[in-house]
């Protein structure tokens, strides 16, 4: 299929047309505006319904009427958004609602600022809203991959019953790419089954997202546990560059991977045994990415995030568990950590003065 | 011997959850009966919510997803958008509907959205253990107004109908009791004719139901009623506030 030149919203909208959805609900926030923008003229198209919603919050619960009746749906937002949708999508999750959830992330805390940023990364990883639910974080670093993670979100939320959320970082969103598009999905509405139906009445599809004896609770959390180690043994999505042979590596997701892939590209043509890792899924993390590595030659790892404070550093530490120093790179508020400065830690870190440079 | 009355069969066995006297299960009943009339059990999707009213999806025999608080308006935006074919109707306490979920609320009946809204009045949240509502009475004693509400602290009563009719899309907005026979057959009547407007894709109704708490009113289910005919009744007049269809066939 020929390629098409799109911005990473309109990208991804179209992707999730694609996908199935025919629902969308959204409310206005710089800067993730082309998609509901895009889905309010592309939905009718094609059978689907877009509703501007009242609210952050009005508009993800739109989406548990919506996914309660079998409909593929989205709702799109950037991170102060996010908080507000978070209480929806705790609900989603209770309620074993399939929906597909974008967040092109912007700086916080609070208002924070209009540029993009990658400083949701507890809010996406951990629990957005309350109650420990988890959820599948994309988190793409290029056009093309926003709208195949996009599309398979779609097919995730479906698989699992579960809220999926597309994280890209407000670059992603704004810039304009050559993209394939992938083919179109059926949009069939589709019966759910529930855990809240058997517990409550059988006979009937019963969304519901209390219970009401602690044997039901409890049992309905542990269908979750065992859904979220599944998805650390299955749904891991990672980029490993040059990473085998390794001497010095860094760590870096979205934009700010893509970038990185650049420094280790030049310092591995100069001889420098510089590695990638780029986790793909935010959540569920790639530790055993980390697992493969050979500590015997590993001098350090660097951690770069359009984050202030670092918050993907306490996941690789997890993954490393002491057994290799990591150091932080970290811009925020609009700046971007750029190619030179990936360069220049990489290259003081395999020389073995890190001191100097920071 | 011909058969004058029986017990709905889409309303679930053993039936009630609410306390004794509660006009709920009362309300509840007539549902389960207009929608046996109507046929459309396999059709209607309740939209449950929290407290008191998210109970109903454990008495009435039906699909229903149930929202979080203050939501039902939304979750029903949704629902009744991408499944036309079903009966889809909100069951909202006051404190739902009109402090949490009064954004939700105001803009699905601005929209005119099909489906019907039904509020459930008793002045107070239930479940919550009788704190203040939108909807307490000036006086009223509660767990957070101890001394009484007063107005200069905690205004006055919301009257949900009368809000609502001054928007332009609602097509049907009615005010009903539960606290005598010839109220709840008014208030059947009212749920079947907006139940009937949603099946015809007419746009939004809005149902209140005025009601009781003996439980947290600390009154005997007699009494309760006693003060809805004094107090409630007087402060929220009943009545049909807007009724398009009617107006449209004079």
């Amino acid at each position: 299929m020929a390629k098409q030149f799109m911005k990473g919203t309109e990208a991804i909208a179209e992707a999730a047309v694609r996908g199935g959805c025919r629902f969308f609900a959204g409310y206005p926030i710089t800067p993730q505006n082309e998609i509901p923008e895009y889905m309010s003229r592309r939905l009718p198209e094609v059978g689907g319904v877009f509703v501007q919603g009242e609210s952050e919050v009005s508009s993800v619960s739109m989406l548990f009427g919506a996914a309660a009746v079998g409909t593929r749906c989205m709702t799109s937002s950037s991170s102060p958004g996010m908080s507000l949708k978070s209480e929806g999508v705790s609900a989603l999750a209770a309620g074993q609602l399939p929906a597909v959830i974008v967040n092109v992330s912007r700086g916080g805390p609070g208002v924070g600022s209009i540029q993009a940023a990658q400083m949701d990364y507890f809010q996406v990883t951990r629990a957005m809203g309350h109650g420990g639910h988890r959820l599948i974080v994309y988190a793409p670093s290029t056009v093309q991959e926003a709208v195949d993670l996009t599309y398979k979100a779609f097919e995730k939320a479906d698989e699992y019953q579960a809220p999926m959320l597309v994280c890209p970082d407000g670059s992603i969103g704004a810039m304009m790419e050559a993209v394939e598009l992938p083919p179109f999905r059926d949009a069939e509405r589709k019966r759910l089954t529930t855990y809240a139906s058997q517990c409550i009445n059988p006979d009937k599809l019963i969304i519901s997202t209390f219970h009401y004896t602690a044997e039901h609770s409890e049992g309905f959390n542990r269908l979750l546990e065992e859904m979220y180690e599944g998805w650390k043994q299955n749904e891991v999505m990672v980029e490993e560059y040059e990473t085998e042979d390794a001497e010095v590596v860094v760590c870096a997701y979205g934009i700010v991977g893509r970038v990185a892939k650049d420094a280790v590209k030049q310092l591995r043509a100069e001889g420098i045994k510089a590695g990638l890792i780029r986790p793909i899924t935010l959540f569920p993390f790639c530790t055993k990415s980390f697992e493969k590595l050979d500590y015997g030659k590993l001098k350090g790892i660097l951690v770069a995030e359009l984050s202030i404070p670092a918050q993907m550093i306490e996941d690789v530490e997890l993954a490393t568990k002491g057994r290799v120093p990591l150091e932080s790179l970290t811009h925020s508020g609009g700046r971007f950590i750029i190619t030179e400065e990936v360069y220049d830690r990489l290259k003081a870190m395999a020389l073995g003065n890190t001191k100097e440079v920071k | 011997m011909e058969l004058l009355y029986t017990r709905p069969k889409t309303l679930i066995k053993p039936g009630s959850y609410y306390c004794p006297g509660c006009l709920h299960a009362l309300a509840g009943k007539l549902i389960a009966e207009v929608i046996q009339e109507m046929g459309v059990q396999d059709d209607t999707l309740l939209i449950a919510s929290v407290g008191c009213g998210g109970m109903f999806k454990r008495i009435l025999d039906v699909d229903c997803a149930s929202a979080t608080h203050g939501r039902a308006a939304a979750a029903a935006t949704g629902a009744c958008r991408c499944a036309p074919e079903k009966l889809v109707f909100t069951y909202q306490g006051d404190g739902d509907l009109a402090a949490i979920g009064l954004a939700e609320t105001l803009n699905a009946a601005n929209r005119g959205e099909n489906f019907v809204a039904i509020l459930i009045n008793n002045s107070t949240y239930g479940m919550t253990g009788g704190q203040m509502a939108p909807t307490t009475m000036i006086g009223q004693a509660s767990t957070t107004t101890p001394g009484g509400r007063q107005a200069e602290r905690e205004g006055y009563p919301m009257h949900m109908c009368e809000i609502i009719d001054q928007l332009t899309a609602p097509r049907f907005i009615a005010r009903y009791s539960l606290d005598k026979p010839a109220e709840i057959r008014k208030a059947k009547a009212g749920i079947r004719h907006a139940f009937d407007i949603q099946r015809a894709h007419k746009g939004y109704s809005f149902v209140e139901l005025m009601s009781n708490c003996p439980t947290n009113w600390g009154l005997s289910p007699l009494q309760s009623l006693e003060f809805m005919r004094e107090k409630t009744l007087k402060e929220f007049p009943l009545g049909v506030f807007r009724d398009l269809e009617k107006e449209e066939t004079l």
